[in-house]
């Protein structure tokens, strides 16, 4: 629960004077355990626990440094997914968008001209920069989100007939642009700053100790702290968790539902866009299957996290720590020595479990 | 002159024809109160003045000036505030945000802004021990009582200063001392010179606080009386249709 948990007292006179009357006031303690984050908190650090003990590999720096920048990728999209779930949306392009974004990235930073551009696009070096391509990439994710926004918010269709209709159409786009190849052959200068920001660590800063931490799990931290203080200190953040409880009153309050909305997709999809510059970067290479079902992983992130499929629930917090779960279950198999064809297996279950936890929680408070 | 005016105003939802040719006008400082069996078209009445969604014909004057609504922002920037029968909140967010939602309080340097809880809590507070209501601002809307969430909606329309309150059964779900106080709210807003329309289905309560009832019957306008020439008897039988309004 993001909102309005922690607002200072200003003033009690209202209710102090029935004060004896109501129970309902909730302690912190209360709240603290009907929250799933905090239990998914729990689960992840009795997991670390026990795999600390059994396996003295997954304790070290340099496991902590790969699980921390594998799960920033689904990280990021999954807290741009919170904000279209707590609508009482859903995207489920957001994997076929990161395909897409790749091969725009691939293009621009390309050493071969590309036959469907023009000469001058070819021939201009500004056109292929490391700038123009996280730009190129931003837009085109942006554009895929205003698009989904568009359809479902002033054209009325439902997020999953749309988002599934643009899974297909995006990943089509991105096998087309592509010309169905992987694109690695870059221009060896733009390249190199582009790889630094997906690939390299500590922002290029030396850190005291000499601790490491990939960009994109920095990015990710900064990404939820920034997230986290808009659903709760703006109105657009406002705004989508009273969309998500009751559109029709929110519309009739005089909240620009639609805009609100549309706004909503267009974060999802930059996050996916954001998420597949720092996978390029980090690999190197740019591929058009890029992304493929990870909008699942995203979804099953938000969810695990407490953000409600049903709307008007989800916190920052609950993605990030949703998606560091999944990453650690699955770096523990591996670990264990189960074989990763089994993963997908965990991973849904655990997204049924938060679902179910969710309804247990759901009928308790009614 | 009249603060409200309607005439004419025909409603059709499809096949369904909610609204038939219906006149009325409203001073400021005029407590109206609006009855009918359920069905009638009290509520689509209000909606449609409350910006809604536009009538099918006729035309709505505010201050003598023709109005259209295209959706209800507009109507409040008029100085219209409404209380819908089901009340429009949303259960995830608390009371202050419901009282607040769509004109949040902000604070913020430049063109930064964000939302100025504190400022909410509080004015939220005030507004609901005006109501006299055991209403906490910070209580989320999904845990309050009938009677609480009503509170809520009802302190919505002491945000602004506005020129005419719908009130669409607001004493429906609440305890007898809250209803005195929302007839007591009435009484203040009259003494303030805004135009009252009070939906209710408790005859009390429109023979208490209204100067005059219009009573309405499958869509159309049956009676429009000044209270002091009436009685509950009659209102009961223009309602039922046993009495025939002229
Ligand atoms: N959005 C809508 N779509 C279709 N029909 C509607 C709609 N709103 C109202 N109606 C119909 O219009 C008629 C009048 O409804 P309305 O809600 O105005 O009645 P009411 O007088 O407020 O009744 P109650 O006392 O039960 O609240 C009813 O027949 C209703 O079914
Ligand atoms: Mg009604």
């Amino acid at each position: 629960m993001a909102v309005e948990t922690h607002v200072s007292v200003g003033q009690e006179a209202a209710s102090l004077a029935d004060a004896g009357l109501d129970t309902r006031e909730k302690s912190l303690l209360e709240r603290t355990f009907g929250n799933q984050a905090f239990w998914v908190t729990v689960a992840l650090a009795v997991i670390c626990g026990v795999m600390s003990y059994w396996e003295p590999v997954f304790a070290t720096e340099d496991n902590f440094f790969n699980i921390t920048r594998n799960f920033a990728f689904i990280g990021v999209m999954a807290l741009g997914m919170t904000p279209v779930i707590i609508t009482g949306g859903i995207d489920l392009s957001v994997g076929s968008t990161m395909g897409l974004v790749a091969i725009v990235c691939g293009l621009v930073l390309l050493k071969q001209p590309i036959d469907y551009m023009p000469d001058w696009w070819n021939a201009a070096t500004w056109t292929h920069s490391w700038w123009m391509a996280v730009m190129l990439g931003l837009l085109a994710g942006a554009l895929v989100g205003w698009v989904n926004g568009v359809l479902i918010a002033f054209v009325g269709l439902p997020p999953f007939v749309v988002t599934l209709g643009m899974l297909s159409a995006v990943r089509s786009l991105a096998v087309i642009l592509s010309q169905n190849r992987m694109l690695y052959a870059f221009r060896p200068d733009q390249a190199a700053t582009f790889k630094q920001i997906g690939g390299g660590e500590n922002f290029g800063m030396a850190l005291v100790g000499g601790f490491r931490l990939s960009n994109p799990f920095l990015i990710l931290v900064i990404l939820t702290l920034a997230l986290g203080l808009v659903l709760k200190m703006s109105s657009w953040g406002r705004h989508i968790l009273a969309i998500g409880g009751n559109e029709q009153a929110a519309n009739l309050t005089g909240v620009p539902v639609k805009r609100v909305k549309v706004g909503a997709y267009v974060l999802c999809s930059l996050s996916a866009a954001l998420a597949a510059i720092l996978s390029v970067g980090w690999s190197g290479s740019a591929n058009n299957s890029l992304g493929q079902s990870y909008e699942l992983l995203a979804i099953a992130s938000a969810v695990i996290g407490g953000a409600n499929l049903m709307g008007g629930e989800g916190t920052a917090y609950g993605a990030f720590i949703g998606s560091a779960l999944i990453f650690v279950i699955r770096n523990s198999l591996l670990m264990a020595g189960v074989d990763s064809n089994w993963q997908g297996l965990f991973v849904g279950a655990f997204i049924v479990l938060a679902v179910v936890l969710e309804k247990v929680r759901g009928r308790r408070r009614e | 002159m009249p603060v409200l005016e309607l005439q004419g105003i025909t409603k059709h939802f499809g096949a369904i024809h909610a609204l038939t040719g219906v006149d009325m006008s409203l001073e400021p400082g005029e407590a109206l109160g609006l009855m009918g069996d359920n069905g009638a078209g009290k509520s689509t009445l209000v909606k449609i003045i409350a910006g809604n969604f536009p009538p099918t014909g006729g035309e709505i004057r505010i201050d003598g000036q023709p109005v259209q609504f295209s959706k209800p922002v507009e109507a409040r920037e008029k100085g219209i505030e409404i209380v819908y029968q089901d009340l429009a909140l949303c259960n995830n967010l608390t009371a202050a945000a419901n009282v607040f939602l769509g004109r949040e309080i902000k604070s913020g340097i430049g063109p930064i802004r964000w939302l100025n809880h504190a400022a909410m809590v509080k004015r939220a507070g005030q507004l609901f021990a005006e109501l006299k209501s055991e209403t906490r601002p910070r209580h989320l809307v999904r845990q309050m009582s009938g009677g609480q969430r009503q509170a809520v909606a009802i302190a919505r329309t002491r945000l602004s200063n506005p020129k005419i309150v719908l009130m669409d059964e607001p004493t429906a779900a609440i305890s007898v001392r809250q209803v005195a106080e929302v007839l007591d709210l009435i009484r203040r807003l009259r003494e303030h010179g805004i135009g009252v329309v009070l939906i209710s289905h408790r005859m009390p309560d429109v023979f208490a606080v209204c100067d005059r009832v219009m009573v309405m019957r499958r869509g159309r306008k049956v009676a429009d009386k000044m209270i002091k020439d009436s009685s509950p008897e009659e209102v009961t039988g223009l309602i039922t249709g046993a009495i025939h309004g002229g």
